[in-house]
């Protein structure tokens, strides 16, 4: 490892915990780092507290105790609007903007900043060109797109200003099993060209496999463990054989 | 007696209380989109005040209109002048299906959607501007839309108070029992409503087509 790349990690979890006002706690206290350059997965059952822990590196959710730190500072001294315009936002319903054509829901953040109308047309092109999609779509709108389409201007949309840190909840998840391999084939040669740092959500292991630098195990509102991918399948933690079972990898399946 | 002789004996007469008559209702709307819009987003923000302000505009429906346009003698400067009157009384019935539409409207928009604008670095102000209220623009126009045919009947009554519009030949109609003065009032202001209604409702189902 690079001593001069893991100096500052770009997230750092320290002991935040997440619990609704007056209700359950949805993360118990978590301790993480996430260094620049890598793709870490958060991988877990639902309501295992990935998505909670996605939510409070880009503030939409505050932390209930403990800090969470984004280049050395806590994302509470952030402006929040400078924060998320850092981390590219990907989630599962896309939430494309559907009265926007694919050029303005890519160009609408680089539009809010300010960017002249030129360097906005071409900075679309580019990214169109980057995540698959063809030039004869920029005028579609989300909802005369396939699901696959959609992901990709999800996927655009998050880049459109360049961010060093991409925040992806079950990007591919809504995808036909086809599309949502190539998808991530896909995403795994972006991501070696664009090195960004990744914090990727799913509870599909093969995409974690596929893409992680590391898994982080969630269960229940806790990290269980933290692996390699290749770790990930030898180790003989329950939980971690669970998943490998659910998958048919790395054990021999129980057939009927 | 044929009901439409007045209305065709007396074009100029019919046709200045027409206008009368849409410009009363025409201000009202207005005045209550004025208010209706910001606050019908604060509400939406505010799932509390929602109630007691809904609540509030409500009760205005629950007192007799005739009795409203009375009421409102008391009230300095408003009372000095009929129309001021009819207009007040008219934009608090139009601010109802306005405000609760615009409410709707803005709760309506797909969470996901939402979601994402923040989650991408929108500003507040931004994610209502360029999300929110595109997307709630049909329900905005649909309250609206419901606002303006309240309004366009309730505004015959204020010829009562003496604030003109078609309400005038109706309630001269009833005095006299004369069908053809009734209807002379009426027919315009059927027609008003449906127009109004029909115009609307266009805009509106272009509106929704596109989300």
């Amino acid at each position: 490892m690079c001593a001069a790349a893991s100096s500052v990690p770009v997230i750092s979890f320290r002991a935040a915990s997440y619990r609704l006002p007056q209700g359950p706690t949805l993360l118990e206290p978590l301790s993480l780092e996430i260094h620049a350059g890598t793709t870490l997965v958060l991988l877990g059952r639902s309501g295992a507290g990935k998505t909670t822990t996605l939510k409070l590196a880009n503030r939409l959710l505050p932390a209930s105790a403990g800090d969470v730190l984004v280049e050395g500072k806590s994302v509470s001294e952030w402006d929040p609007i400078r924060l998320r315009r850092q981390m590219g936002y990907a989630i599962q319903d896309v939430g494309l903007f559907p009265h926007y054509t694919v050029e303005r829901n890519i160009g609408l953040l680089p539009a809010v900043e300010g960017w002249p109308q030129q360097r906005i047309r071409q900075r679309v092109r580019e990214l169109m060109a980057l995540v698959g999609l063809d030039a004869s779509l920029t005028r579609r709108l989300p909802r005369e797109l396939s699901g696959g389409q959609r992901q990709r201007v999800g996927v655009a949309r998050a880049l459109a200003l360049d961010p060093p840190v991409l925040l992806m909840d079950e990007p591919f998840g809504a995808l036909d099993p086809l599309t949502r391999a190539e998808l991530q084939a896909e995403f795994a040669r972006l991501q070696q060209r664009l090195g960004k740092t990744v914090v990727l959500v799913t509870h599909d292991l093969r995409e974690a496999l596929l893409l992680g630098t590391e898994i982080a195990l969630f269960d229940s509102g806790r990290l269980a463990g933290r692996y390699s991918p290749a770790s990930f399948l030898s180790t003989q933690d329950a939980l971690a054989a669970g998943f490998r079972q659910a998958f048919a990898l790395g054990e021999s399946p129980g057939r009927p | 007696m044929n009901l439409l002789s007045y209305f065709l004996g007396h074009p100029r007469e019919v046709w200045t209380l027409t206008l009368e008559h849409l410009w009363l209702t025409g201000i009202s709307v207005v005045l209550a989109v004025l208010v209706g819009l910001p606050l019908g987003v604060g509400i939406a923000r505010r799932p509390a005040l929602a109630r007691v302000v809904l609540g509030a505009v409500n009760s205005v429906h629950v007192i007799p209109s005739l009795a409203l346009f009375g009421f409102l003698f008391a009230v300095p400067w408003i009372g000095d002048r009929a129309p001021r009157m009819a207009i007040l009384a008219l934009s608090l019935y139009a601010l109802l299906p306005i405000l609760r539409n615009v409410c709707a409207g803005i709760l309506g928009v797909d969470p996901a959607v939402v979601e994402a604008g923040r989650g991408l670095g929108l500003t507040p102000a931004q994610l209502l501007v360029r999300v929110e209220l595109p997307l709630a623009l049909g329900v905005i126009v649909a309250g609206i839309r419901v606002a303006v045919v309240l309004a366009v009947g309730i505004a015959t009554i204020a010829a009562a108070i003496g604030a003109g519009g078609l309400g005038e030949l109706i309630f001269r109609g009833l005095a006299m029992v004369n069908q053809s003065l009734i209807f002379a009032g009426a027919l315009p202001a059927a027609l008003l409503a449906l127009l109004a209604d029909l115009a609307l409702g266009g805009l509106e189902a272009m509106l929704r087509r596109r989300v």
